[in-house]
C-alpha cells in the first residue's frame, strides 16, 4: 500500500476547500437547529445532503459547545470525516476484508463486510429511518436533548440497522469524531487548533529538551500544526 | 506457479527488522553473500522520519502507516479450542510492523536484558517451591541458555543500540543507582540514563517512600550524541513524544534503519530486496535440509532464491507460520500434547492504572520518550517470594511516559465511569490530560498446553495460503499475578498524594479482547531449549530437524517475560550469529546433537 494515499492529497483538499467557498450558501452552511454557530463551510464529497445533515447534528452532540471549548462542527469534524471516506482507510483497504464473514463473540473483534464508508451509509440511513418511525422526523431535526438520547441508545446497542448493529455505527462515528477533532488540522478538523488549545496539547512543537525537567511548571508555548499554523 | 530461480547465495534472510539486520551484518562480516527479503517497502529516516510530516498522530497511531498491511494477511484468533477462530480484521490488540526496519522502526525503545532467573524459570521455580507449585497445564521451561552465556551479547546489542541507562553492578562491584535486582554487567551502559520526566520523577520519589527500589529504565533513546561500533550516529533525544508508531526524526531512537542498515547498504556482500513476500522455505526430498526460499514480488512474479543457509527473522508469529507452511519441524498438537511448532505461544500481561494529582500540578503528558521512565522490579521475575502468593511470574511496575498525544487522550477521556462524549466527557478529558499520570504493571504471561498457534482451516491470505490461527486466553495464574502487583501500585499512588486513583486489574472470567490495544509483545511458538520434544529450536536457535535453518525472534521465548522483548531478541541474534560464525560455517550441521 502506498502510504501517501492514506492522506487526502493537498490538491484534493484544496479542491474541496475551493468548492466549499462556492457552495457556502447551500443547506450545509445553514444555522444548526439549536441555534449554535454555523457549520464549517464544506461541500461534502462523499455524503449526500441527508447524510451530511445527520453527520453535522450528531458530531455537534458528541462534542458539544460549552464553557471548555467549541463543538465538533465548529472544529470541522464533519469535513474531516467526509475527507477520510476518500482514503484507503475509508474504503476499507487497510482492513482484512476477505470472506467468509462469520458472527462471533464481540471480544473477537469486527467481523462485518462493511468498510467505514459503508458503515456510514448504512448507519445514517438506519438512524434516520428509526427517527422518522419513532420521532416523526430525521435525526437532525430533533431537539439536542433528544438527539443525545438517541445517540445513547445507539451506544448501548438498543437498535439495529439491517445487519449493522447500531453500536458498531456509533463506535465508528465516535472514534472518527475524536480523530477529527484532535488530529492535526491538515486533515480537515481541529480548526484553529482549538481542540489542542482546549487540552493544552502543543501539537507539532515536539521539542522539549529544555522543558523535560521544569517540574510542575506549565509548558509555556502555544500549539502548532504540521502546516505551521499556530494558536 | 513457476518460480524463476535466482543466482544462489550463501545466506537468505527473511525479514528486515532488528533480527534480520543483525544477522545480515554478522554474516557479511563473516564473508557470506547475503540476500535479505523484506515484504514491505524500503524505509529510512530521511524519508519516513522527516519532521514535521512524520509526527502526525492520525497517520502514525490511527492509520498505522508503518504497520502490517492487514488487507493482505492477518491472523485468526479464538479464546479456546472449542471456538471458531475469527480473522483479526482491523488493527487493535497488537500492531506488527512491516517494511524495512520492521517493528524496530516503530518501537518505543525500552531495552532490557532478560532477568537471569527468567532464563531458567522452570529450574528456579522447582528449586524454590517444588515441582507441585507449577499449575496443571502450564508448560514452564528453561531457555537452555544462562545470563552468563548471553552477557557478552546483551552488551554488544546495547553498544549497537546506543542504550542509555544507569548500572547497578559492574563485574560484581556496586557502581551506581541502577536496578538493585539487575545482574552484574561487564561494563557501563553506552550512555547515561535519560532525565526523568515529571511523572517519572514523582513516581521515583513515591516508590522509594513506599519501600521499593526504583531505577531509570534502560532506553535505546539516546541521552547524548553517540556513534556506535558500526560508525552509525545518533543524536540526543529531545523528548518529543513521537516514538511508538513513528520513525524518530531526531535519529535518537535506535532502529535497524539508523544503527545498522546505513552500513549494510554499502556492503557489496549485502543485497536488500523489498516487496518480497516469502511464501515458503524450499526443502530437499529428505525434508532435513532447506534449499532456499520462494517469494512473490510486487508485480506478482514468483522467485526462488537458493541459499546454503536460511535465516527466518520475521516477526514472531510470521516465523512460526512460515515454519508451518514449509513443513519445518513437527506441528504442535495440543490434544496429543506432541509436536513443537506452535507450542508455548505467549503474550504479555499489561494493565495500565491511572493517578490524578492536584489540579495545580501539570503532568505535561505530551513530554516523553518511548524507552525512558522509572521502574521498580520488586515484584518482577523471582525477585520476591512467590511461595505464599501461589503464582508463577511477575511484573515490573513503571511510569513509561512515552508521550500521550491528543487523539489517544481524547479517546481515553476521563476516569472510568465518565461518559465517552458530551460535556461530561470534555471535563473529564481536560482534567485527566493535564493532571494525571499512568503506571503500568508490565507482567509476564506463562505458557499453557492449550494456548498455541496453528494454521486456520478457513481463512487465507492474499496469496491463497492459510492464515495463522491463535488460540489464546488469560489464565488464572496470570490474572492473580497481575492483581497482586497492581495492588502494590496502589501503595505508590497513596505515597504520591493522589487525588484519585484508578487501579486497572485483569478480571477473572473476562476473555482476551482483540479490540483493545494491549501490547505487540507476542512470543513463543517456536521456542528454544534443550529437549527436541518440547522445543523447536536448540539453544543456538537452530531448527532441531533442519540444521541449515535458524529462526531468530521472540518466537524463541519459552514463556513470556515482564520486560519488553527487543533487548533479548537482539542478544539472541548476536548469540546465534556468534555460534554460526565460529562453529557452523566451518562445519555445517547440527550445533547440538538431539
Amino acid at each position: 500500500m502506498n502510504r501517501l494515499h492514506a492522506v487526502p492529497t493537498r490538491r484534493t483538499f484544496m479542491q474541496v476547500m475551493a468548492g466549499a467557498t462556492a457552495l457556502v450558501a447551500t443547506p450545509c452552511g445553514a444555522a444548526r437547529p439549536d441555534g449554535g454557530a454555523p457549520m464549517v463551510a464544506h461541500a461534502p464529497v462523499f455524503f449526500n445532503a441527508d447524510e451530511w445533515r445527520f453527520l453535522n447534528a450528531a458530531c455537534a452532540r458528541l462534542i458539544p459547545r460549552d464553557a471548555l471549548g467549541p463543538d465538533a462542527v465548529t472544529l470541522g469534524v464533519p469535513r474531516f470525516i467526509d475527507l477520510q471516506m476518500d482514503t484507503p482507510y475509508g474504503r476499507g483497504q487497510s482492513w482484512y476484508m476477505h470472506a467468509p464473514f462469520a458472527e462471533g463473540p464481540a471480544n473477537l473483534g469486527y467481523q462485518l463486510p462493511y468498510a467505514p464508508r459503508d458503515i456510514y451509509r448504512v448507519g445514517i440511513a438506519g438512524a434516520n429511518a428509526w427517527c422518522h418511525n419513532h420521532e416523526g422526523s430525521a435525526f437532525a431535526a430533533l431537539l439536542p436533548a433528544r438527539q443525545d438520547e438517541v445517540l445513547a441508545m445507539m451506544e448501548r446497542g438498543e437498535m439495529t440497522f439491517g445487519n449493522l448493529p447500531a453500536a458498531q455505527f456509533f463506535e465508528q462515528l465516535l472514534s472518527n469524531t475524536m480523530e477529527g477533532a484532535f488530529a492535526d488540522p491538515i486533515h480537515g478538523g481541529n480548526a484553529g487548533l482549538r481542540a489542542w488549545t482546549m487540552i493544552g496539547f502543543p501539537g507539532a512543537r515536539a521539542d522539549f529538551m529544555d522543558w523535560v525537567d521544569q517540574y510542575g511548571m506549565k509548558y509555556p508555548l502555544g500549539t502548532v500544526s504540521i502546516s505551521g499554523e499556530s494558536a | 506457479m513457476d518460480a524463476t530461480r535466482c543466482k544462489p547465495v550463501d545466506v537468505v534472510i527473511v525479514g528486515g527488522g532488528w533480527a534480520g539486520s543483525i544477522m545480515a551484518k554478522e554474516m557479511t562480516e563473516a564473508g557470506q553473500k547475503v540476500v535479505m527479503l523484506e515484504r514491505g517497502p524500503d524505509r529510512s529516516t530521511a524519508v519516513d522520519g522527516v519532521y514535521p510530516g512524520s509526527i502526525d498522530e492520525l497517520e502514525g497511531n490511527f492509520r498505522y502507516r508503518l504497520f502490517q498491511d492487514l488487507s493482505k494477511s492477518t491472523v485468526t484468533i479464538r479464546n479456546n479450542i472449542h471456538q471458531r477462530a475469527l480473522p483479526y480484521r482491523r488493527m487493535a490488540a497488537f500492531l506488527p510492523g512491516e517494511g524495512v526496519g520492521g517493528a524496530g522502526l516503530h518501537w518505543s525503545g525500552v531495552h532490557f536484558r532478560m532477568p537471569p532467573d527468567d532464563l531458567v524459570l522452570r529450574s528456579k521455580v522447582i528449586e524454590r517451591y517444588g515441582k507441585s507449585f507449577i499449575p496443571e497445564g502450564m508448560n514452564l521451561q528453561d531457555y537452555g541458555v544462562t545470563y552468563e552465556d548471553l552477557e557478552p551479547f546483551f552488551d554488544r546489542a546495547e553498544k549497537v543500540f546506543g542504550t542509555s541507562g544507569e548500572p547497578y553492578r559492574i563485574n560484581g562491584e556496586v557502581v551506581g543507582k541502577g536496578n538493585v535486582f539487575s545482574p552484574s554487567r561487564s561494563g557501563p551502559f553506552p550512555l547515561p540514563a535519560l532525565k526523568d520526566v515529571y511523572s517519572a520523577h514523582l513516581f521515583r520519589k513515591a516508590a522509594t517512600e513506599a519501600g521499593f527500589h526504583p531505577y531509570s529504565m534502560p532506553a535505546a533513546n539516546a541521552s547524548a550524541q553517540y556513534t556506535n561500533p558500526y560508525g552509525a550516529q545518533m543524536g540526543p533525544c529531545n523528548f518529543c513524544g513521537y516514538c511508538s508508531g513513528y520513525a524518530c526524526y531526531m535519529y535518537s531512537k535506535a532502529s535497524p534503519n539508523v544503527n545498522i542498515l546505513p552500513v549494510l547498504r554499502r556492503d557489496p556482500l549485502f543485497e536488500l530486496r523489498t516487496h518480497a513476500h516469502v511464501l515458503r522455505v524450499e526443502m530437499d526430498s529428505t525434508k532435513t535440509r532447506a534449499t532456499g526460499v520462494t517469494y512473490i514480488d510486487q508485480q506478482g512474479r514468483t522467485w526462488t532464491q537458493p541459499a546454503e543457509l536460511v535465516i527466518l527473522s520475521a516477526f514472531q508469529f510470521h516465523n512460526v507460520r512460515l515454519m508451518l507452511l514449509s513443513g519445518i519441524g513437527r506441528p504442535y498438537d495440543p490434544v496429543a500434547n506432541e509436536g513443537v511448532v506452535g507450542r508455548n505461544f505467549v503474550y504479555q500481561n499489561v494493565t495500565t492504572s491511572m493517578v490524578w494529582l492536584d489540579k495545580g500540578i501539570e503532568t505535561e503528558q505530551f513530554i516523553g520518550t518511548g524507552g525512558g521512565g522509572v521502574a521498580f522490579d520488586d515484584f518482577n521475575s523471582e525477585n520476591f517470594d512467590h511461595g505464599p502468593l501461589g503464582f508463577v511470574g511477575g511484573s515490573p511496575v513503571w511510569v513509561n511516559q512515552a508521550g500521550v498525544k491528543a487523539i489517544a487522550a481524547a479517546q481515553a477521556g476521563g476516569p472510568p465511569g465518565t461518559p465517552r462524549w458530551g460535556s461530561a466527557w470534555k471535563r473529564g478529558l481536560v482534567d485527566t490530560y493535564r493532571h494525571s499520570l499512568r503506571i503500568d504493571a508490565h507482567g509476564a504471561n506463562m505458557a499453557y498446553r492449550d494456548v498455541f498457534l496453528d494454521l486456520d482451516p478457513t481463512w487465507k491470505d492474499a496469496y491463497g495460503l492459510p492464515l495463522l490461527r491463535m488460540t489464546f486466553d488469560w489464565k488464572d495464574n496470570d490474572i492473580r499475578m497481575n492483581r497482586y502487583v497492581v495492588d502494590r501500585i496502589g501503595d505508590v499512588a497513596r505515597a504520591m498524594g493522589a487525588r484519585h486513583v484508578q487501579l486497572t486489574k485483569r478480571e477473572f472470567g473476562v476473555p482476551f479482547d482483540t479490540r483493545k490495544y494491549q501490547t505487540t509483545h507476542l512470543g513463543g511458538g517456536a521456542v528454544m531449549g534443550t529437549d527436541p520434544t518440547t522445543s523447536a529450536l536448540n539453544r543456538y536457535l537452530q531448527v532441531w530437524d533442519v540444521p541449515n535453518v535458524f529462526v531468530i525472534g521472540a518466537n524463541a521465548f519459552p514463556q513470556g517475560t515482564g520486560y519488553n522483548p527487543t533487548g533479548m531478541v537482539a542478544a539472541l541474534a548476536y548469540w546465534s550469529a556468534h555460534h554460526i560464525r565460529t562453529t557452523y560455517l566451518k562445519n555445517p550441521g547440527p550445533l547440538v546433537s538431539p
